[in-house]
Formats: structure tokens, C-alpha cells, sequence
């Protein structure tokens, strides 16, 4: 089940990437980088069934960190909707040339 | 000043009896040099000061040449006094030390530098005591004595050096300060231009001599004269291609400085400048430079035959050329130019058949009465301007200068008109003036050398000058005088210091022919004592000459001996003199303004052969084209516009194009890093 | 092909086409939805895969919590019913599906050099001794004792600065 499952975590990343390219609504790309988040987590996952425990110890600490960083990301967003009115990235773009 | 006769005989009385005095010591020879430039900087300063307080250039500005010539005179009686004196060569300091090449300050007094040195510091005496008068009331007296004092400076270093490079020095200054001088009153555009133009010309001359020295330090390794001379005849094959190329290139030089063909077009322009400087430069010193430099380089001319003929050519052809020119000319001045010129063809002429003394001779005597030509025709302008401009009339140069303005001045002018006769019976080459003696050995060894076709240019030239400088006399000093009544009465006569130089150049005019008188003169007793005097200088190459050309012979072509055709010739003038005198006479000339313009040959040659139209349209037009075309093309377009310009326009261009990746929009930037990610992994993974 | 594998093949289908259409949906409500669906699935795989603790984690934290973080803000920032037409024509989507193909490409050459080793499985000896949850608390607890500090020290300042960043100014 390794192979299928490499296979799996690598076709959920491109779909993730896929969709933060192709997504202008910031909050739907937010979650197609919890996807790739998430497939990472399967490959370490697959892998640490012959490797050892420390793999499934390191998808926690993803875990963690993926959700710092939602809450963290969530706020900004809202703290740019106020600004903005939307969540359209082609809104922002102060840092213009 | 009483120049070369009275030493000339002391000479004689010392080569008489002179065995005992073995090596020739020079004099404070630098001084010779140093005396000039001195007045320079002290006139210089003045003129930059304070040039209202003329008293004292008065007095240094002919002081210094006083002096040189003093000096110069001195080492003469002391060379003279040393039978076949070897050159005394004083180096002061080494000027370039670069690898082989060692060129000092030095010079070389010898018996050729020194007649040279004597003519010019003699000469230039006398002029700058006549510009003292001529000069008088004009701002710019002490910037004129500042800049004559620098270009005897010159002219000294030219004739004293012992190399080439340091003539080369001499060279061009005399041809800056001929810029400068002919130029003098430079706020006429007309003026400024004419010194322009002498300035040019002359630099494409300059370039053959600048080729010249680099080839002869090719081959030979030195450019000291008497190294060069004496490598010379093993360094080079005979008539070979090299030394002919050098010695061509060095005439190349001289055709610029001497005014010969085609290079002589900016002489006549040169007469814008103030007549002293017309007396003095254009006549007398630097345009005898080019003869000088070919007689000093006797010896690699005769070692190419070649060369000698283009030279002995193109010298009889100017003559004969400017001859024409000079018979249908207006300008009082412009007819003595196109005289000058012509003379100058004479020399080449002589030196171009090997007759080197003959050249240097009519040199020094040609500096004598075309000087005085020049200077009288300046004590007429003065005169002419100085009535026009009282009589409220046209005072302008065109006006003041035009000879159908002038006529029956004789009376007016008195001394004027003397020695201007005496002048002009010296261009003529009658008995007994200085100038039979020196055209006549001239035309002589022409014909003894076997060049007929030459000798009989120098003929029919000799016909011509004479007939030109009759016409000359004629129109100034003859005739209905075309000067006003109004005007006429203020004409006066020239003030002292201009009629003393008058007199001084006429009586070196009769006397310095009296120097060598050879031996088929009849009635005469042979005098032959510059051609001993000036020998050593020219033996090296009259040695070749008779190597490989034979000795010249003793018969003219259509047969005859010396006396004979001296004889004839002195007749065919006098008769050419009254001939044209007598036409001319009675003829009524009008006044320039009401005077049409000449036509048909004579206005070919009023206007000298169009020759100037020609450079104009085949030389300098196309030139400015191209000049034109480097500027605006290569110049503004590809260097100012595309490379500086366009690498400025190129970087702000890269920089815009890079800054447009700035967009600020997190789209983009996410295509680009995943654009990298694959990138890289692509890299890692092959 | 045994019970097991077939499941896998199940849910691995099920997360695929979810996160698909995850990405694809206009509201972002159903695409919120279609991620929970998919990280279900994800936690069945984990099963499977012998990481039952963290199957549990990954439905109670990811799914339960972050999810619905998200789904809060969602509804705070009132963006259910939005028309503004948010994905794009489809021409970007063949260059982005371009790219996505690429970069899959790229991973199955990377990851093909990985080799099972067949029939080896420590980690069901391993939870057969310690039994599920020790087996991955004690190691984390024993080995990884300084990162879990870090961790939570982490968790604690996104705390604080959400609550900044968020924070209204009044």
C-alpha cells in the first residue's frame, strides 16, 4: 500500500497547487494549502509504517503548525476584509511597482 | 645694416692667407636663438599688460635682432676665417631618449646654417626697424613686435638645428606664427581665414616631413644630420625605392612651406596679413625653409635621381606658372606674392640640377630685393590709405591696394620709387644687381646640367618677370595718376624709419650679387668666393652627383658659354623692360570700382586658373562632407546616441522591464514560486 | 485484492474526487465542505494505514477545529451568498491543470525510487506492545519532549496574535 499511497499524497498536492493558483477567493486558497498540508501528512504517514515511529510524530507537529497558522492567516483575513470589503486577491495590491 | 658684402670680402682677405686657424670655435652660438625669444617675452608682456607703453618694445623688439645678427655676423667672420671648417655641433641638453631613438637640443653651426642665420637676422632687422614706422598707429604694436620676435625665434632654430626633429620644431612654429601674424588683425573674417588656410596647407606639407623622419629613422636608426649623411650613401641603394620615397616626402613639405606646386595656394591669401610680415615671412625667411632643407639634405637627394628631377620640375613649372599669374594680377601686394612664388620655383629649380650654392645664393639675394618690393609697396599702401582715409574717400584694403586706384606716385614717394626701381631692376637680373648674378648662375647650371626643356622655362620665366614687374612699376609710380585731386594732397612720403630700411635692402640689393662673380663674366675679375666659402657643405653630395651623373658641362644647349648667355640675358630684359615700359606708358587705366573684370585668357589668368575654385570643390567640400557626416553619424548618432545614450536607455529599460515583476498581486508571485518548485525539482531529479 | 485494499482504493477515490470539486465550487461554503470530506476520507486512509491516533487527531483537530475556524470566518466575513463570479475562464484552468500535471509528473519520478520493503511492519509490533495511544505519546513525550514545548509555546502566541490582528480598533 506504500506505492498507491505516494501516489495518492502526490496527486492531492497538484490538485492543491492547482487550486491556490487557480483560486481568487483567499480563503478557498487557504484551504487548498491545508490540502497540500494534509497529503504531506499522508506521505509521512505511509512512509513511517517502514520507518519508524517518527514519522507520525512529525504529521502532529504539522498538525500544530497547520493550525497556528490558520488561525493566525484567518485573522489577517479578516483584518484585510475590513479594509478591502472583499476577499478577492486581486484586490490587494498595494505593493504594487 | 650693411650685410653679407663687406664680410664677404673680409673673407676673401682672410682666405687669402688663412692656413694658420685650424677648427672653427662657435661664438655663443645659443644666444644666437636665446636673443629673440627673449624679446618675446618681454614684448609678450607688455603687449598682455600694457601695451600702450610702446617706447620700450621699440626698443627690444629690433634690439634683440640687432644683436642675433651681431652674434651672427661674428661666427661668420670666424667660420670664414677656417679654410674648409668642419660644422661645430653644440648639444645643451638631450631632449628624447626612448629606446635607439637619442634626439638632443642641439645645433649645428656650419657654414650653410650660418649664411642662413645672417640673411635672416639681417633681413629681420631691417623689417622690424621699417615696422616701427609702418606699425605706429596701431593698438596692437607691442602683440606685433612679441609675435616677429617669436617667429625669428623659430626660424633661427630651424636653420641652426642639428637634426632633424629640432628643424621639424622650427618648422612648424614658423608656420604657427605665420598663422598668427598673417592673421593679425583677425577681427576680419577675411584675415583670420587666410592664416587659417596657411595654417592647413602648410600641416599637409608637415605631414610629408613627419614621414620622412620616421622612414629615415627606420633605416638608419638616428635623425642627427651628420649621422644621417654619413650612413646615407652605404644605408641606402642608389635611385632606390627607399630614399626616393624619403626625399619625396621631404619635398612634399617643402612644396607646403615654399609655396610650390600644388601646395602654394595659401601665399597669395597671406597678403591679408600687415606688409612687414609679407616682407619678412612670405618672403624672405620662412618660405626659403623648404630650400634650405633640401640643400641641407643634399646628400640623400643625390642619392635619388628621381627625386631631383620632380624637384627641378615642379620648381621650373611654378615658376613659370605664378610668372603668368603675377601679369594679370590688381593687387599691389598679389603680384609680388605670385613673384615670390615664382622665384621660389627658381631655387628648387637649382637645387632640383644639383646646383646647390646657386640656390643658396639667389636665396640671399632674393631675400633682399623682394623684401624691399614688399616693404616699398607697403610705404604705398600707407600712403594710399592714409590720403583715401582724409579725403573722406573708400580707405578699405580692396581700395588702398588696387594698383588701377594708384599711378603718378613717383613724385609723391620719391625714396619709395627709387628703390623700388633698384628692387625691380634686381628681380629683372640686370648688370650689375645682386639679382643678374644669382637667376644667371641659376639658369646656367640649369642648361649646363643638361635639362633643356628647363632651361628654357627658366628663359622665357626670366622674359616674364620682367615684363611683370615693369607692368608694376607702370601702374603705381606712371602714368595719369587715378588718385584723386581731393586725395592727392594728402599723400606724403614715407617718415624715416620705413625710407632708412628702404634704403638698407636697396643697397644689400645691388651689393650682395658682388659675392661670387664667376670667371666667363667679361671685363670682370672671377670672384668666385661663396662657392669655395659654402663647399664643404655640399661636398659630400656633389661627390655623388659626378659618381653617377658626370661632371657638368661648360656649353649651353643651343651652344654658347656662360658669359654669353648672361650677357644675352641681361639684354633681353632691358629690352622687355622698355618694351613693356613704353607700351604701358600711355595707357589710361580706370579706377577699380569703374574697372570691368578682365576676360577670356587674361581673365584666366586674373583669376590664377580658377585653382582655388578647384581644391574648393574636389578637396575641401567633399572633406567638410565627410567631416560633416562623423560628426552628425558616427559622432552624435552611434557614439553619443547609441552607445552612451543607448546603454543608459538599455538599463532603464532592463530595469522597467524587471520592475513590472513587481505587481503586487499574490497570484503572480505564486505562479512564480511554483514555477521554481518545478524548476528545481526538475533539476534534482534528472 | 483483500478487504483492506479495497477500501483504501474507496477512500482514496472519495478524497480525490472531493478535493476536486473542493476547488472548483463557487461558494466557498461547499468548498469547505468538500475539504472535510476529504479530510475523512484522509483519516480512514490513516486507519489503515496503522496511525489510529492519528486518525483521531486528524478528524477531532483538522476537521473539527480548523475547519470550523474556517467555516466561522466564512460566515462572520458574510460570504455565503456571493455572486461576484470568482474562478476563472478556461484557458487558466488548462495552464494551471498544465502545471498541476507537470508537477505530479516531477513527484512520481521522485518518489518511484522509493521501495517497499515487503512484509516488514514495525509499527504493528510496535502499537501491538504499547498499544495505540502509548505508542505515540510515550516517544513524543520521552524523545521529543522540547519540541512539543515549543509547540505549545507556538500554539500560544498564534492565540495572542489572532486575537491582535482581529481585533477591531476602537
Amino acid at each position: 500500500m506504500l506505492q498507491e499511497s505516494l501516489a495518492l499524497s502526490g496527486i492531492l498536492f497538484s490538485i492543491g497547487v492547482v487550486g491556490v493558483l487557480l483560486r481568487r477567493n483567499v480563503i478557498v486558497i487557504f484551504m487548498s494549502i491545508e490540502l497540500m498540508l494534509n497529503a504531506v501528512n499522508l506521505t509521512f504517514v505511509a512512509l513511517s509504517r517502514s520507518a519508524g515511529i517518527e514519522g507520525q510524530l512529525f504529521v502532529i507537529f504539522v498538525m500544530t503548525v497547520a493550525a497556528a497558522e490558520a488561525a493566525i492567516g484567518l485573522a489577517i483575513i479578516i483584518s484585510i476584509f475590513r479594509h478591502y470589503e472583499s476577499v478577492d486577491i486581486r484586490k490587494f495590491r498595494l505593493l504594487r511597482w | 645694416m650693411v650685410g653679407a658684402p663687406l664680410f664677404g670680402l673680409l673673407g676673401a682677405v682672410l682666405q687669402e692667407g688663412a692656413e694658420h686657424a685650424d677648427v672653427f670655435v662657435p661664438f655663443l652660438p645659443a644666444w644666437m636663438i636665446l636673443l629673440p625669444f627673449i624679446g618675446f617675452v618681454i614684448n609678450g608682456l607688455v603687449a598682455y599688460t600694457a601695451p600702450e607703453r610702446k617706447k620700450l618694445v621699440t626698443f627690444v623688439g629690433p634690439g634683440v635682432l640687432g644683436l642675433a645678427f651681431l652674434l651672427a655676423a661674428i661666427n661668420f667672420v670666424l667660420i670664414a676665417g677656417v679654410h674648409d671648417a668642419e660644422p661645430a655641433i653644440r648639444s645643451y641638453w638631450t631632449w628624447i631618449e626612448v629606446g635607439q631613438l637619442r634626439i638632443d637640443a642641439a645645433l649645428q653651426i656650419d657654414q650653410l646654417s650660418l649664411i642662413m642665420a645672417l640673411v635672416v637676422t639681417s633681413v629681420s632687422f631691417i623689417i622690424h626697424i621699417y615696422s616701427i614706422g609702418y606699425m605706429a598707429e596701431d593698438p596692437g604694436y607691442a602683440r606685433f613686435f612679441a609675435y616677429l620676435n617669436l617667429f625669428v625665434f623659430f626660424m633661427l632654430v630651424l636653420v641652426l638645428a642639428a637634426n632633424f626633429p629640432l628643424m621639424f620644431v622650427g618648422w612648424e612654429g614658423v608656420g604657427f606664427c605665420s598663422y598668427i601674424l598673417i592673421g593679425f588683425w583677425f577681427t576680419q573674417p577675411v584675415k583670420a581665414e587666410a592664416g587659417q588656410k596657411a595654417f592647413i596647407v602648410n600641416r599637409i606639407g608637415d605631414f610629408g616631413f613627419l614621414v620622412a623622419m620616421f622612414m629615415i629613422f627606420a633605416y638608419l636608426g638616428t635623425l642627427d644630420f651628420q649621422s644621417v649623411f654619413a650612413l646615407a650613401p652605404t644605408g641606402f641603394a642608389y635611385g632606390g625605392a627607399a630614399i626616393t620615397l624619403i626625399t619625396l616626402f621631404l619635398f612634399l613639405g617643402c612644396t607646403g612651406k615654399s609655396a610650390q606646386l600644388p601646395l602654394y595656394v595659401w601665399l597669395p591669401d597671406a597678403m591679408h596679413g600687415p606688409t612687414p610680415v609679407s616682407a619678412l615671412i612670405h618672403a624672405a625667411t620662412m618660405v626659403t625653409a623648404g630650400v634650405y632643407l633640401v640643400a641641407r639634405s643634399s646628400v640623400l637627394f643625390a642619392l635619388a635621381p628621381f627625386s631631383m628631377n620632380v624637384v627641378a620640375i615642379i620648381g621650373g613649372v611654378t615658376a613659370l606658372f605664378a610668372g603668368t599669374i603675377a601679369i594679370q594680377q590688381y593687387d599691389i601686394k598679389r603680384v609680388i606674392a605670385y613673384s615670390t612664388i615664382s622665384q621660389l620655383g627658381y631655387m628648387f629649380l637649382a637645387v632640383g640640377v644639383g646646383a646647390y650654392t646657386a640656390g643658396i645664393f639667389h636665396l640671399g639675394t632674393h631675400a633682399f630685393f623682394k623684401a624691399l618690393l614688399f616693404l616699398a609697396s607697403g610705404a604705398v599702401i600707407h600712403a594710399m590709405h592714409h590720403a583715401l582715409h582724409h579725403a573722406g574717400e573708400d580707405s578699405s584694403e580692396d581700395a588702398s591696394q588696387d594698383m588701377r586706384n594708384m599711378g603718378g606716385l613717383k613724385s609723391k614717394v620719391p625714396t619709395t620709387f627709387r628703390t623700388a626701381w633698384i628692387a625691380s631692376l634686381a628681380l629683372a637680373g640686370v648688370f650689375p644687381l645682386a639679382g643678374f648674378f644669382s637667376k644667371d648662375e641659376i639658369i646656367w647650371s640649369v642648361g649646363a646640367r643638361g635639362q633643356t626643356v628647363l632651361w628654357v622655362v627658366a628663359l622665357i620665366t626670366a622674359l616674364l618677370t620682367a615684363g611683370y614687374i615693369t607692368r608694376w612699376l607702370v601702374m603705381v609710380f606712371y602714368g595719369q595718376s587715378r588718385v584723386s585731386d581731393k586725395a592727392r594732397q594728402y599723400l606724403h612720403a614715407a617718415p624715416l624709419v620705413m625710407a632708412g630700411a628702404l634704403v638698407a635692402l636697396a643697397v644689400g640689393s645691388v651689393v650682395t650679387g658682388w659675392i661670387n662673380i664667376p670667371e666667363a663674366l667679361p671685363l670682370l675679375p672671377e670672384f668666385t668666393w661663396f662657392h669655395h666659402f659654402l663647399h664643404p657643405a655640399f661636398a659630400d653630395a656633389e661627390h655623388i652627383i659626378v659618381e653617377h651623373m658626370g661632371e657638368a658641362a661648360h656649353v649651353a644647349p643651343f651652344g654658347g658659354g656662360e658669359g654669353t648667355w648672361a650677357v644675352a640675358s641681361t639684354v633681353a630684359a632691358i629690352l622687355v623692360i622698355a618694351i613693356v615700359f613704353q607700351a604701358l606708358k600711355g595707357k589710361k587705366y580706370l579706377p577699380a570700382r569703374e574697372s570691368a573684370e578682365p576676360t577670356g585668357i587674361a581673365g584666366l589668368l586674373y583669376h590664377k586658373y580658377y585653382v582655388d575654385e578647384l581644391y574648393d570643390l574636389t578637396i575641401v567640400r567633399p572633406f567638410k562632407r565627410l567631416c560633416v557626416f562623423c560628426w552628425r553619424v558616427i559622432d552624435q548618432g552611434l557614439i553619443d546616441g547609441a552607445l552612451v545614450n543607448g546603454t543608459a536607455y538599455s538599463t532603464r529599460f532592463g530595469g522597467w522591464v524587471l520592475s513590472r515583476f513587481q505587481t503586487g498581486y499574490i497570484g503572480t508571485y505564486v505562479l512564480i514560486i511554483v514555477l521554481g518548485v518545478l524548476i528545481i525539482l526538475g533539476a534534482v531529479i534528472t | 485484492m483483500d478487504l483492506s485494499q479495497l477500501v483504501f482504493y474507496l477512500c482514496a477515490g472519495l478524497a480525490v474526487a472531493s478535493s476536486v470539486l473542493m476547488i472548483t465550487r463557487k461558494n466557498p461554503v461547499y468548498s469547505a465542505m468538500f475539504l472535510v470530506l476529504t479530510l475523512f476520507s484522509l483519516a480512514a486512509i490513516y486507519v489503515l494505514l496503522n496511525a489510529h491516533f492519528l486518525a483521531a487527531l486528524q478528524v477531532l483537530v483538522y476537521a473539527g477545529a480548523i475547519l470550523v475556524l474556517f467555516l466561522f470566518v466564512i460566515m462572520l466575513l458574510n460570504l455565503g451568498h456571493d455572486v461576484e463570479p470568482d474562478v476563472r475562464p478556461l484557458i487558466a484552468w488548462v495552464f494551471g491543470g498544465g502545471l498541476g500535471l507537470v508537477l505530479l509528473a516531477e513527484l512520481v519520478v521522485a518518489l518511484r525510487t522509493v521501495e517497499a520493503t515487503p512484509g516488514v511492519d514495525l509499527l504493528s509490533v510496535w502499537f501491538q506492545e504499547k498499544g495505540a495511544v502509548a505508542g505515540v505519546a510515550e516517544p513524543l513525550f520521552r524523545t521529543q519532549l522540547i519540541a512539543v514545548e515549543v509547540a505549545g509555546l507556538l500554539l500560544l502566541v498564534a492565540m495572542v496574535g489572532a486575537v491582535v490582528l482581529a481585533k477591531r480598533k476602537s
